[in-house]
């Protein structure tokens, strides 16, 4: 496992794409984790409202009077938390039902139809309706990305899985006398790992952009500071379009949301060119 | 006394063309540490004999008749009581080795694991035990050779790691389904020393198409043909006194014997064709073998064949 994991990371230090997207990354996990020692104000405290950028606040201050800077630094954790709390838990669900339903057939057989009709729905317009029903909260968001979240993995594991319960070192292991539990978890489950990890990551992108887009929309908790919560008062403000306002209060959490989003998206494409040989190719 | 006893045993696969007779009608018996060669085409039902007397076929097969082993009919053992006897009683060596280990596990912990499953010992002594093994298959410095993953391992090495495997857990019979496959004539050999060396004092069920092979390992030799045993002998005297004309014509085959072919193709086991099965490519074959399905004749002691000619 060691000298594997040193291989992969020699091959994943050679994908430009994918060290942009780590720095990236990484530095935003920084801030969510220090937020309180970078922020220069509480988010929450106010100020003079409405102010252009100065040396005070850095950003200016939004139309409460809150230095907008502290908002995008207190705001990194929150996203971040969400997406990655929603695409974690999604993707444990994903791979466990996976798992069974590609391992059983009948079982995924009806299974799968019950992921077709989860696929087919238009994710975000659904979730806009579930999350105006529910009660605005950080829980209720990550219930909502979870809910909608694991099929795509489920579907995913699934097809690994029916061609991976076919091969003949399951069947020699079954010989030795394995049950079917046993083989799923020893000998299935390490050979999808890749793939879940892949699903992980771009599952946290979705997130992250469906995150923006419902408290944008006036969905999210609105006492949260979030990206897409800036996004939505910086927005609602009258004169926001016709000053200059937009320039440092809604472009720095836009270019926020851009920037984790495109991290993620490289993350995933180097390593889906390292777990997949197939696409395995020079990258940049 | 016999260690494995099968008695009239059908397998047939349900498929859309029909019915697939892959085994219609075997009568079978192991004696302990007694090594028996199953040779025959490819196609003929040998995989799916090994396959059904540990019963790992497709649910959806028919299987008929019974297996004794041990004073038991393995055929009517629940799943949970067969598991406990695939692996510490049975142990099945596959063929293709480059497949049959999984890529992502060191050879230590799979070979390791089939200690666990059956012997209750913890990682560590299962560990030690694997170690033992893959030292007892001959492997250079098993120690190193344990954290390894297959794609380090050679050919030869793999096969030997699938037999370390499969004697982990000291079984009584051990099948060892086309081990040679595959593998160059140096290596082949090597591997078949190393059977004949483990397999000593055990029951061996040797499923191969390489007669070379199997008169090296075997005491007997069962011939198979289309689903059935044709020929049941010594070793030596499948070679001396070969009696049914497909062992006359397997045996001419060989290369050093003149490399001369069976004319036809082994028929469809969809469609077996009416008498004796083998009367298509049959030189001796008389209007009495077209209609009429010969019967396994015992000739002289030890050796029976299933021919007309010999009636």
């Amino acid at each position: 496992m060691i000298e594997d994991t040193i291989a992969f990371l020699k091959g994943y230090k050679n994908s430009v794409i994918g060290l942009v997207g780590l720095g990236i990354l990484i530095f935003f996990v920084v801030v969510a984790i220090f937020a309180p020692y970078i922020a220069p104000y509480d988010p929450h405290e106010m100020y003079k409202p409405v102010r252009h950028p100065n040396s005070d606040h850095l950003l200016g201050t939004n139309h409460i009077g809150q230095d907008i800077l502290s908002e995008l630094i207190y705001g990194t954790r929150v996203s971040l938390f969400i997406a990655f709390i929603s695409s974690i838990i999604a993707s444990y669900i994903g791979t466990s039902l996976g798992l069974i339903a590609g391992y059983f057939e009948k079982f995924g057989f009806f299974f799968m139809r019950i992921v077709d009709g989860f696929l087919a729905i238009p994710r975000l317009p659904l979730i806009i309706v579930i999350a105006a029903f529910m009660r605005p909260s950080i829980w209720n968001l990550i219930f909502i990305f979870v809910f909608f979240g694991w099929p795509f993995t489920a579907r995913i594991i699934r097809s690994e899985v029916l061609s991976l319960r076919n091969r003949p070192y399951v069947d020699a292991v079954r010989m030795l006398g394995a049950g079917n539990f046993y083989i799923l978890c020893r000998h299935i489950l390490p050979n999808v790992i890749p793939l879940v990890v892949v699903q992980l990551i771009m599952e946290a992108s979705h997130v992250v952009l469906a995150e923006a887009s419902l408290s944008f929309l006036g969905l999210g908790d609105p006492t949260t500071k979030s990206w897409g919560m800036i996004l939505h008062y910086a927005f609602e403000y009258p004169t926001i379009f016709i000053s200059d306002l937009w320039k440092w209060w809604m472009l720095p959490a836009g270019l926020c949301i851009t920037f984790t989003i495109l991290s993620l998206t490289f993350i995933g494409y180097a390593l889906e060119d390292l777990v997949n040989p197939r696409l395995r190719r020079e990258i940049l | 006394m016999s260690l494995l006893t099968i008695t009239h045993l059908k397998v047939h696969f349900p498929t859309q063309d029909g019915m697939v007779k892959a085994i219609d009608t075997i009568d079978l018996e192991i004696a302990n540490s007694e090594r028996l060669g199953l040779i025959g085409e490819t196609g003929c039902g040998k995989t799916v004999l090994g396959m059904s007397i540990i019963r790992l076929l497709q649910p959806s097969t028919k299987i008929e008749g019974e297996i004794w082993y041990k004073g038991k009919d393995l055929l009517k053992l629940s799943e949970g009581e067969m598991r406990k006897i695939r692996g510490k009683e049975i142990a099945m060596i596959l063929q293709n080795p480059t497949t049959s280990l999984n890529p992502v596990l060191k050879v230590g912990d799979q070979i390791a694991e089939a200690i666990q499953l059956h012997q209750g010992l913890d990682k560590r002594a299962a560990r030690e035990k694997a170690v033992e093994m893959l030292e007892s298959v001959k492997i250079p410095s098993p120690d190193k050779r344990a954290n390894e993953y297959p794609h380090e391992f050679s050919g030869g090495m793999k096969e030997r790691a699938m037999i370390a495997m499969g004697l982990a857990c000291n079984p009584s019979l051990i099948i060892a389904d086309e081990p040679t496959k595959g593998l160059d004539v140096t290596i082949k050999m090597q591997i078949v020393k190393l059977l004949k060396e483990v397999s000593r004092r055990k029951s061996m069920l040797f499923i191969t198409h390489d007669l070379g092979v199997a008169t090296q390992i075997c005491d007997n030799i069962a011939v198979m043909y289309a689903g059935e045993l044709v020929e049941y002998a010594k070793t030596e005297d499948v070679f001396k006194n070969p009696l049914h004309p497909y062992t006359q014509g397997f045996l001419n085959s060989l290369p050093n014997m003149g490399l001369k072919p069976i004319r036809g193709m082994s028929p469809s086991l969809i469609d077996l064709p009416s008498g004796c099965r083998f009367h298509p490519r049959c030189d001796h074959a008389s209007a009495k073998c077209t209609i009429e399905h010969p019967p396994m004749v015992e000739i002289e002691k030890g050796h029976s064949v299933r021919c007309f000619l010999y009636t």
